[in-house]
């Protein structure tokens, strides 16, 4: 066998790695969750280890509230930033403005749990009302905070790549610059600006130490009916009780059985967001 | 509201959410420092914490290096060894699409679930325990993807050229690799792996099921120890110890500053490299 054979197949194996590693994961978490997965796990309305009951519905709904208004938040925020960037910044502003978001990817969660902690949850306790401040509303600005710069850079790609002729051709017409981006450049984009939501729906489910940090995690988790109440979602619930689970109890099993849940959450929408969504916008070309 | 009042009252909300989006960095990094500052002193980087917000945080800085550079150690290479597989081995069949397909796929897990599968996997299967070693092993399972990713678009946009002139020389392909575009990628392959490790140590969700409770007041003395980390305090202090908080502060403070020192090394050894490539 020539050394370059020999090379090629032990890269091969490096390669996979990342499959396997994909592979091992699911099996891990199948393997200890899968047990405890049932309807009752998904509806239940109690969540009481000390009783052995696992119902997860009050939290997957708190988390999908929190995951919901953190969206709205940095899509109110991200896409008219995006459009700026795309269409009305300046070469020199363009660079400062994106190097600066994109910044904000590298800040450690914890230390934006930290902020939160010490200015949001404080602000809210004494200015809006709530227990301690710990609420959806702090756990809303922060993962907003924190995937604003994926909704950024990804729209403002998608409306950069919308063809300079849709742009002429709607000035052409006697359209107004922002009639143009209204009518005819985001129409086009809207494929890409789509995924960039689901891409960050899904950062913000994943996301753990930020959101824990300033949501409250009550003891009991109950479907919350104000934005001020404490709640809990699947990543603080695991992050908290792992601590004092006993090892291979039906408990850890229900943690486990979360993280499968919240990986196949996951995972459905990174498919829909790279396949579904890109591909119907390679097809519309 | 006619067209042209329309158009800048648009235009100025443009501006505002961009000018909202700029904020948020500085915003937090100078609220970091003026509040860290005030903990940093030379006691507080060289000493072990005492009741947790007491003393110092000498060993969760040294656990955070640890932890970093062992799953950079690790990582780097295994991601690097990927990337050239990809971009310059692999036929473009259906098995080179569903590595690449697991490689994406391994970069939008949460960060708690690779948590509990190092847990299941390292600390308990292979009974490495809580340690340094079954956190490090974790935390470079978070940082592959960026690293395959960041090196596969260097190595892609090394110009082929240079390979063909290799080979037009009478080089083999894997000394064409290792001497021509390998070097020719450092600067992209440099930035990848930078990235990586940026979020590697900010990682605590991962670190906090495998490495230690962050509370440590001793460096690990081997592989098999538990470690503190920076991240992990942070945590620590602002939920259970809120009184000290300017520990936390200056943890944190330090936490950004490693951050940034890395990025920056990273930023001159590109240059560096950029102009060897450019010929000086």
């Amino acid at each position: 066998m020539r050394k370059s054979d020999w090379v090629g197949r032990v890269l091969f194996v490096c390669a996979t790695f990342s499959a396997l590693v994909v592979f091992l994961i699911t099996f891990y978490l199948l393997r200890e969750g899968l047990g405890v997965l049932n309807w009752g796990f998904l509806t239940g309305m109690i969540w009481n280890p000390e009783a052995d009951l696992y119902g997860t519905l009050p939290t997957l709904v708190s988390t999908l509230i929190v995951v919901a208004g953190a969206v709205v938040i940095a899509v109110a925020i991200g896409i008219p930033c995006a459009i700026f960037l795309a269409e009305f910044a300046p070469f020199w502003l363009r660079n400062i403005v994106k190097s600066t978001v994109e910044a904000i990817t590298g800040i450690p969660s914890v230390v934006i749990g930290l902020f939160g902690v010490m200015v949001i949850v404080p602000f809210i306790r004494d200015n809006i009302g709530g227990r301690n401040g710990e609420s959806i509303l702090a756990g809303w600005i922060v993962l907003a905070l924190m995937i604003i710069p994926n909704i950024i850079t990804i729209s403002e790609d998608a409306i950069r790549a919308v063809p300079t002729a849709y742009r002429e051709a709607s000035l052409a017409l006697g359209a107004t610059k922002w009639d143009t981006i209204r009518k005819a450049v985001l129409p086009s984009a809207i494929s890409g600006i789509m995924a960039s939501l689901v891409l960050g729906v899904g950062r913000a489910i994943g996301e753990t130490m930020a959101v824990l940090m300033v949501i409250g995690n009550p003891n009991i988790p109950f479907v919350p009916t104000s934005v001020v109440d404490q709640v809990r979602t699947f990543t603080s619930t695991i992050a908290i009780e792992f601590g004092y689970v006993q090892w291979g109890s039906t408990h850890q099993q229900a943690l486990y059985a979360m993280g499968v849940v919240l990986f196949i959450i996951v995972m459905a929408l990174n498919f829909v967001a790279t396949f579904v969504i890109r591909r119907r916008l390679i097809h519309e070309e | 509201m006619n067209a042209v009042a329309k158009e800048r009252y648009v235009k100025a909300l443009l501006y505002a959410a961009a000018g909202l989006s700029v904020i948020i960095l500085p915003v937090i990094v100078v609220w970091v420092a003026t509040m860290g500052t005030g903990a940093l002193s030379w006691e507080f980087l060289t000493e072990a914490p005492y009741r947790l917000v007491q003393g110092g945080i000498y060993p969760q800085i040294i656990g955070s290096i640890y932890l970093v550079g062992l799953s950079t150690a690790i990582g780097a290479p295994l991601g690097l060894a990927s990337a050239i597989y990809l971009s310059e081995y692999a036929p473009n069949n259906a098995i080179t699409k569903t590595v690449r397909f697991f490689t994406e796929t391994l970069a939008g897990v949460p960060s708690i679930v690779i948590g509990l599968f190092g847990l299941q996997f390292f600390v308990y299967e292979l009974h490495l325990k809580t340690s340094l070693l079954a956190g490090a092993l974790s935390l470079s399972i978070m940082m592959l993807p960026w690293t395959i990713h960041a090196s596969e678009e260097a190595l892609r946009v090394v110009p082929k050229e240079y390979r063909e002139a290799s080979y037009a020389l009478g080089a083999s392909k894997w000394q064409t690799i290792v001497r021509v575009v390998v070097p020719a990628a450092l600067p992209g392959i440099i930035t990848g792996i930078i990235l990586g490790m940026g979020k590697a140590i900010g990682e605590t969700a991962v670190v906090w099921l495998t490495a230690g409770s962050g509370s440590e007041a001793f460096v690990p003395a081997s592989l098999q120890a538990p470690t503190g980390s920076l991240s992990m305090y942070i945590y620590l202090v602002a939920t259970q110890a809120k009184a000290g908080i300017s520990h936390g502060y200056g943890a944190a403070l330090v936490l950004i500053s490693m951050f940034l020192t890395m990025s920056v090394t990273a930023l001159l050894l590109r240059n560096h490299f950029l102009k060897k490539l450019n010929g000086r």
